[in-house]
């Protein structure tokens, strides 16, 4: 009904190209996330979709209608904004009221003071203000609508946008970091009335953030955006654990995933932090390559051996029931991070040496360029077989 | 900020400039209040008091009301300064709000144009204006009192600043709310520059409430001379030496706008100092 279809969008503010060729297909009912850095086009990209911007190139279908060219309003979106953008000069009631008068009353009917007695108004009217105080109710403001936006906290200010966004019934929210102004303790609440939300209307979400916690934890699939290119569109769990692109594996994770720069020695052991490590892909003996290790993905091992990764700690974080150990295997400029299970690994101290294993489908291996080189792509790559292109 | 502390010595010559320097603008108010009370034979007496020695007030101002349509000439003063204002308001917002945050080709060159407009005093155009007015066939109308100050570039100027300090999204918002460009000009962006629109106010009121020259030009009819202009028909009548009614007719002239603007004070600052309204 109001999936969403953006094809090859392109655009550029002067010289700067802040959209490359975009193309994504947004299924109706789904919750959408557009994550990146700041600076890497998802918020232009929003406001491409509500017809703020218009896009140098490309097209755009919202329920299955091309909407290029047609005005904001007419769009049968909502946003909701970083700044909230609420009217500070109305109060909430007005300000949540407001899309709905714009769209019922006529233009006689908005005048101040004559507008309510003029012929068929007052229904009209009184059916807005049952849907605005009906609006309010289910967002817990009910009891702020006489207030201004200034006397609101920003909790409160979120859930008047949210509520201005949410009383016309459309077919698609925009959300551009609706969270990020609020603290830490109020964001994770929010982020849980937002999912709760597009649980009870079922209907699209587009949320840009910069916070993958955000991303993760409400989405339905996953863009991770990078200066105007979409790198990889996935369910939050196989976008962190199966990336396509070294900078989204670097973009998620907390902390950081390890970047290691190896050698393959021969098919399926690669040279690796002085380690001679089994890998599960096959790539020429002798070529360089990155590897990525999430922090998790290192187990405590006891004893020195093949497969095994052996350094001094340099610092341990206690997390509570993790550790977060640095430690310097020969051969790497930089530490690794291990996220070490406190219960499973003894008292680590800084200065002594530690032994840490890795899975072999955990290494995530990455060429030259930073893409991806999956085992199953090996096939692909080899020239003895080349791959057939259906035009 | 913290205040700093003057020594005794700097704290003394400061208010003494101060006071001498509001002296210089009070003094010839106070003293068109003094002679407004006086009787004639007062007025050109060698010494000075600014009480009168003998009470004449009632007499002067009965004169200055009823000798020329005084009622009349600030009843004129009142419909040109609304009309103008009312206009300028009408011309100006939507103007300073295209200014301000439509994207559009030439809109540098045109703001430019407005600055330019800034410079130029309203006398070097009153030729020009006043061959408009004769063409279009509205001299010694009120029209031709209004006309030529429909469009200020100081009010562009200054809407279009407090304009562009208010957010992007706010602008965004209100279009997916439905708003036209129109509806956000006096729905959201005049409501929120409230302050620049009543600093502005004051500042049109004054000057063509005050405005002798372009009056003088432009009508040649009694019924329409706005209050300035009466005073000097006034004073032409009565040969220049009656010089109580006069005064009394310039304080009651000057009268309604030292209220006003006492009455609009807070948001006269408010507007000037821009950016400190959030």
């Amino acid at each position: 009904m109001s999936g969403i279809a953006i094809r090859n969008i392109r655009k550029s503010f002067g010289a700067t190209r802040v959209l490359h060729d975009v193309s994504l297909s947004i299924a109706d009912g789904e919750f959408l996330t557009l994550l990146g850095p700041s600076g890497c086009g998802k918020s232009t990209l929003l406001r491409i979709l509500a017809g703020l911007e218009v896009q140098d190139t490309g097209s755009i279908e919202i329920g299955g209608r091309v909407v290029d060219g047609i005005r904001p309003k007419r769009r049968d979106v909502a946003m909701v904004f970083q700044s909230y953008a609420l009217y500070p000069h109305m109060s909430v009631a007005a300000n949540i009221a407001l899309p709905l008068r714009m769209r019922r009353l006529s233009r006689a009917q908005r005048l101040p003071l004559i507008g309510r007695w003029l012929p068929g108004s007052g229904p009209v009217i009184s059916g807005i203000e049952m849907e605005v105080s009906r609006t309010a109710e289910a967002l817990g403001i009910a009891h702020l609508l006489n207030r201004r936006p200034g006397q609101l906290s920003g909790g409160q200010r979120q859930r008047v946008a949210v509520g201005r966004a949410m009383v016309r019934h459309p077919a698609v929210f925009l959300m551009d970091e609706p969270l990020s102004n609020l603290d830490a303790k109020l964001r994770v609440q929010m982020r849980a009335e937002i999912k709760d939300l597009h649980r009870r209307l079922g209907v699209t979400f587009v949320y840009v953030t910069h916070d993958q916690a955000e991303a993760m934890t409400l989405s339905d699939r996953v863009v991770v955006m990078r200066d105007g290119e979409i790198l990889q569109v996935a369910p939050p769990q196989e976008i962190y654990a199966d990336p396509n692109d070294m900078r989204v594996a670097e973009f998620l994770g907390s902390p950081k995933i390890n970047m290691v720069d190896a050698t393959m020695r021969e098919p399926g052991l690669v040279d690796l932090a002085g380690s001679a490590l089994p890998v599960a892909c096959e790539i020429a003996p002798g070529s360089k390559f990155t590897v990525g290790i999430r922090p998790e993905a290192f187990q405590f091992a006891e004893h020195p051996g093949p497969g095994v990764i052996t350094g001094s700690v340099r610092m341990v974080e206690h997390m509570g029931s993790d550790l977060f150990v640095y430690f310097d295997p020969c051969g790497l400029e930089h530490p690794l991070i291990a996220r070490l299970s406190a219960e499973r690994a003894p008292h680590i101290v800084a200065g002594q040496t530690l032994h840490v294993s890795v899975r072999p489908d955990q290494l995530l291996v990455f060429n030259r360029d930073g893409r991806r080189v999956r085992a199953r792509d090996v096939s692909r790559t080899n020239p003895s077989t080349p791959v057939r292109e259906w035009a | 900020m913290s205040a700093i502390r003057l020594s005794p010595a700097a704290a003394i010559l400061r208010h003494g400039v101060l006071v001498l320097t509001s002296a210089f603008i009070l003094v010839p108010f106070v003293w068109m209040v003094s002679l407004s009370l006086k009787s004639p034979g007062e007025i050109f007496r060698a010494t000075f008091s600014v009480l009168p020695a003998q009470f004449y007030g009632v007499d002067n101002y009965a004169k200055a009301i009823t000798s020329v349509p005084l009622p009349r000439y600030m009843g004129n003063g009142l419909l040109v300064c609304a009309l103008i204002l009312a206009a300028q308001i009408l011309v100006c917002a939507p103007a300073a709000y295209a200014l301000a945050k439509l994207k559009f080709w030439g809109r540098d060159f045109i703001f430019a144009m407005v600055l330019v407009g800034l410079l130029l005093p309203h006398q070097v155009l009153s030729l020009p204006s006043f061959i408009l007015c004769y063409k279009l066939g509205i001299l010694n109308t009120y029209l031709a009192l209004v006309i030529p100050y429909v469009v200020s570039p100081f009010g562009i100027f200054l809407f279009r600043q407090f304009f562009r300090k208010i957010p992007d999204d706010i602008v965004h918002a209100a279009r997916l709310d439905g708003l036209t460009e129109l509806a956000i000009v006096w729905k959201i962006m005049v409501p929120m520059a409230l302050p620049a629109v009543i600093a502005f106010s004051i500042f049109s009121v004054v000057a063509h409430w005050n405005d002798l020259f372009w009056p003088l030009i432009a009508v040649r009819d009694g019924h329409l001379m706005p209050a300035p202009l009466g005073i000097m028909a006034f004073k032409n009548e009565e040969a220049g030496n009656d010089y109580g009614p006069l005064m009394a007719a310039s304080t009651l002239v000057v009268a309604p706008l030292l209220i006003a603007f006492l009455a609009a004070q807070k948001w006269f600052v408010e507007g000037m100092t821009g950016g400190s309204v959030k």
